[in-house]
């Protein structure tokens, strides 16, 4: 036993007499995982930020208008396609979707309180496409003049459900304020980074902004309910065979397929992958240059009796000490930092990102070091001591 | 041959190829050494001195003859029960570079019973005791960096004691230390071998140290040269100077 914890009793030594050099690689590995989580946490936040309506819509598939290429702005239906696409057999609910967007006058009596820019999602209540209300009520009418909000424009506003909120939209002839009394809260449900104010459908469309006078009630989308969601890539070809001039996702399809999604994501899956490929450079160079130093230190090592697997351990238990010192303290300081962050900043930790994030940086420290462990292994004691000839 | 010996080596040669030329660095070299008896190998650089001592301490594999250790042959062995014959029955001090510089110079003597497996409360006392005797009493807990040459090649000489290894091997010890530094160095070491009734072999360059030697293999080419075993030869070759 006492020979098999001989590797790691080195390896402790040696961090321990040599703690400064130790903890500043540690202190490089910490500002690694504090990057990596942060650019984790910002695509997370940043891509929930324009997806999270969609994904928590409780529907099955989005209706657009054909050759809209799934971009929601380009697509507009007329509200007849709801009926048409309600009686397709297999569809259980729809429920119509109109975006604008307006600001809305902050209530806040302080010089600087700009108005809040929101999305204005004209929905049904009831119907698929209406958020599920966590305080207060969902609209009494489809044209009464209430809204439910989410937590975000509560927080940003400092209001509270019975509130009143004035809504800033342009009418074509100029800007113009609609009042309108806050009857519910829902919980997050940003659209393209924006919170969001859901009005009654044809409450939306009195407000919305317009070019001009006569501008039609289109909808951008139709969430559809199936009765089976497992018939969902059936149902996907069925309806535009029975519902002409429609094209259809499904909802990760449609959140994909919003303006920039992608490139943001893999933007950002880069700048984490290439701070990963640095750590294991950062972590590669200083233990390489450490096994360089020390290569008498180990032929020595090996002369007086001490296993390849010995130099090996050894080296590993270091590697492994001080990656996992360095993820603990740029852990820490992600967290610490993170608390001290304003809310609107679209950093959002996910159990799951943060979990995926620390296992790959707990992988860079092994992966970096494995040119010098094998190195160190390979020391001739010999040519070490330069006894050869 | 030579049972009975702590270290022999039968007819031992170490060949290598130079610009598509075979030489031997060493030559068919057969010597004996008994438990308790200290060893000078001295020669001009090139004369094989290190060549034979590195295939005498099991890290070079000889071309041909063979090494006996404690009545066991090197040559049927594995690298690695070679690697373990090293740990438990060679004691070795270097030139340079000889301890860990991160461990104490107590650590660094422990550091050969716990490669063994074997250190415990007594394996403790023994190290210190151990350096008590090489006059490092008062340097348990420093460094190396902490300690002069001289004291970091007295560690040296106790961790290639502490095991009860059957040869001790000691590869130009003396190299960079002053003459009395060196002087200190060798004579404890002499002692140490004649009491602890080990095989002790020492490769040097300076002549001066091999007074404190029970016998002088001298080296040219890689055979031997001559073999000086009484006291007055001994003493003579080592007046005459630093080599």
């Amino acid at each position: 036993m006492q020979i098999l914890l001989t590797p790691l009793y080195l390896a402790q030594m040696e961090v321990l007499r040599n703690k400064v050099r130790f903890f500043l690689i540690s202190l490089l590995i910490a500002l690694i995982t504090l990057l990596v989580l942060f650019i984790a946490a910002l695509a997370e936040g940043l891509g929930g930020g324009n997806r999270e309506y969609l994904s928590k819509l409780e529907a099955d598939l989005l209706v657009y208008k054909a050759d809209s290429d799934l971009l929601i702005a380009a697509s507009r239906l007329p509200r007849s396609v709801m009926t048409q696409v309600r009686r397709v057999n297999g569809v259980r609910a729809v429920g119509p979707i109109a975006v604008s967007n307006a600001a809305i006058d902050n209530p806040l009596e302080t010089p600087d309180a700009d108005p809040l820019r929101v999305a204005l999602l004209g929905v049904e209540a009831g119907l698929p496409g209406a958020p599920p209300i966590i305080t207060g009520s969902a609209f009494s009418t489809n044209r009464a003049p209430e809204a439910v909000v989410e937590r975000r424009v509560i927080q940003r506003l400092g209001i509270k459900v019975g509130d009143r909120i004035s809504i800033r939209t342009d009418q074509g002839s100029g800007d113009e304020t609609f009042e309108v009394l806050v009857v519910g809260l829902s919980d997050g449900e940003q659209y393209g980074l924006q919170p969001v104010v859901f009005l009654p459908l044809l409450t939306w469309d009195r407000i919305r902004s317009k070019t001009g006078p006569n501008s039609p009630l289109n909808l951008n989308l139709i969430a559809v309910q199936l009765e089976n969601p497992n018939d969902l890539a059936a149902m996907k070809a069925l309806i535009p065979t029975q519902v002409k001039d429609v094209e259809m996702a499904g909802i990760r399809e449609a959140y994909e397929a919003l303006p920039g999604y992608k490139e943001q994501q893999s933007t950002l899956d880069t700048q984490r992958f290439f701070t990963l490929i640095i750590g294991v450079l950062v972590i590669g160079g200083f233990f390489q240059i450490q096994a360089l130093q020390k290569v008498p230190q180990v032929g020595m090592l090996k002369a007086i009796g001490a296993a390849n697997w010995m130099v090996a351990v050894a080296a590993i238990a270091q590697i492994i000490l001080v990656t996992v010192i360095g993820v603990l303290l740029g852990g820490a300081a992600t967290l610490l930092l993170a608390s001290t962050l304003p809310p609107g900043i679209p950093i959002v930790f996910t159990g799951q990102a943060v979990v995926a994030a620390i296992v790959s940086l707990l992988f860079i420290g092994p992966i970096g070091g494995t040119i010098s462990i094998r190195y160190a292994a390979r020391i001739e004691p010999l040519k070490a001591l330069g006894m050869s000839s | 041959m030579n049972d009975g010996f702590a270290l022999s080596t039968d007819s031992l040669v170490k060949s290598y190829e130079l610009d598509g030329q075979k030489f031997n660095a060493v030559n068919s070299i057969s010597l004996a050494v008994s438990a308790g008896e200290f060893v000078g190998l001295v020669g001009p650089s090139g004369s094989g001195k290190t060549t034979l001592l590195a295939m005498l301490s099991a890290l070079l594999t000889p071309t041909a003859g063979k090494v006996i250790i404690d009545g066991t042959s090197l040559s049927d062995m594995s690298d690695k029960q070679r690697v373990e014959f090293r740990r438990k029955r060679v004691g070795f001090t270097f030139q340079a570079n000889n301890l860990i510089p991160y461990l104490t110079a107590a650590e660094n003597v422990e550091l050969m019973l716990r490669l063994n497996g074997e250190l415990n409360a007594a394996g403790r006392t023994r190290s210190r005791d151990l350096l008590a005797r090489l006059g490092l009493a008062d340097r348990l807990h420093n460094l190396p960096s902490q300690m002069s040459g001289g004291q970091q090649q007295r560690v040296a000489i106790a961790r290639a004691l502490i095991h009860n290894p059957a040869v001790v091997l000691a590869d130009e010890p003396t190299a960079n230390l002053d003459t009395e530094r060196a002087h200190q160095v060798v004579e404890t070491f002499a002692e140490l071998i004649h009491e602890h009734k080990r095989a002790g072999v020492i490769v040097t360059h300076d002549l001066r140290m091999i007074t404190y030697t029970d016998r002088v293999i001298q080296m040219r080419d890689g055979d031997i040269a001559r073999i000086y075993t009484s006291r007055d030869e001994i003493t003579e070759l080592a007046a005459s100077g630093p080599g």
